[in-house]
């Protein structure tokens, strides 16, 4: 239905050449969440956001293979794991729920070992946004296009 | 804060909200809501807010836009009432 309405060499050529720029802001976004604007759950949308504009544009057969949705859900899974883990390794060394400061991580200690760890979590949440919201879009279209 | 970018910024949000409501072809009030929402997100951007404009701009003017084009090519594009 939208493969058939969208075929234009504009639309196309100009939405190539957008989506590495938007994927490589909303890494940089990710990245730089933990001191400056942007986090994990911005930076996860801006991701998603360009694997959406892929699949308007491309049509269901090419976009699904330039990126399944069995990888979207793999990603969100992992994010969540990765989250889940920084949560929960700190407890078993001593700490509470979320406490980087306890992270077992060698030769990093106090203040690096608490920027190191938000930026795990950031990382986290980044994947989990992404793969979530790809996964909804592909539960909201279905099988009708 | 200047308050003549306040007044215009609110000018501009009131007239697409307006726009957003009041059309019947469904596809240009869904470009009116996300206009809408990237008024809104220069709004807290200009009241300092930087961290909540990032999240309007990208959920407002990106994902909900798709969403809602989706779901009109899944019905369709004009209103009834």
């Amino acid at each position: 239905m939208i493969r058939q309405r969208y075929q234009s060499i504009i639309i196309q050529s100009i939405c190539s050449l957008l989506i590495p720029f938007i994927q490589l802001f909303a890494i940089y976004v990710i990245l730089h969440g933990h001191y400056g604007p942007g986090g994990g759950f911005q930076g996860g949308v801006l991701l998603a956001v360009s694997v959406l504009l892929q699949r308007l544009y491309l049509g269901k057969e090419v976009a699904y293979q330039k990126f399944p949705p069995k990888l979207a859900l793999a990603l969100g899974a992992v994010g969540m794991l990765i989250f889940g883990l920084a949560g929960i390794v700190p407890m078993a060394f001593g700490g509470s729920f979320l406490d980087y400061a306890y992270l077992p991580l060698p030769g990093v200690s106090g203040a690096e070992l608490r920027y190191l760890g938000i930026l795990i979590v950031e990382l986290g949440i980044g994947l989990a946004v992404f793969g979530t919201l790809v996964l909804i879009f592909d539960n909201f279209i279905g099988g009708r296009w | 804060m200047i308050w003549q970018i306040d007044f215009w910024l609110l000018v501009i949000l009131i007239v697409a909200a307006v726009t957003a409501l009041s059309l019947h072809d469904l596809l240009g009030a869904v470009a009116a809501l996300a206009a809408y929402s990237f008024f809104v997100a220069l709004l807290f951007a200009q009241m300092g807010a930087i961290d909540v404009a990032f999240v309007e701009a990208t959920l407002g003017a990106g994902i909900t836009g798709v969403l809602f084009i989706i779901a009109l090519f899944l019905t369709k594009r004009r209103t009834e009432d």
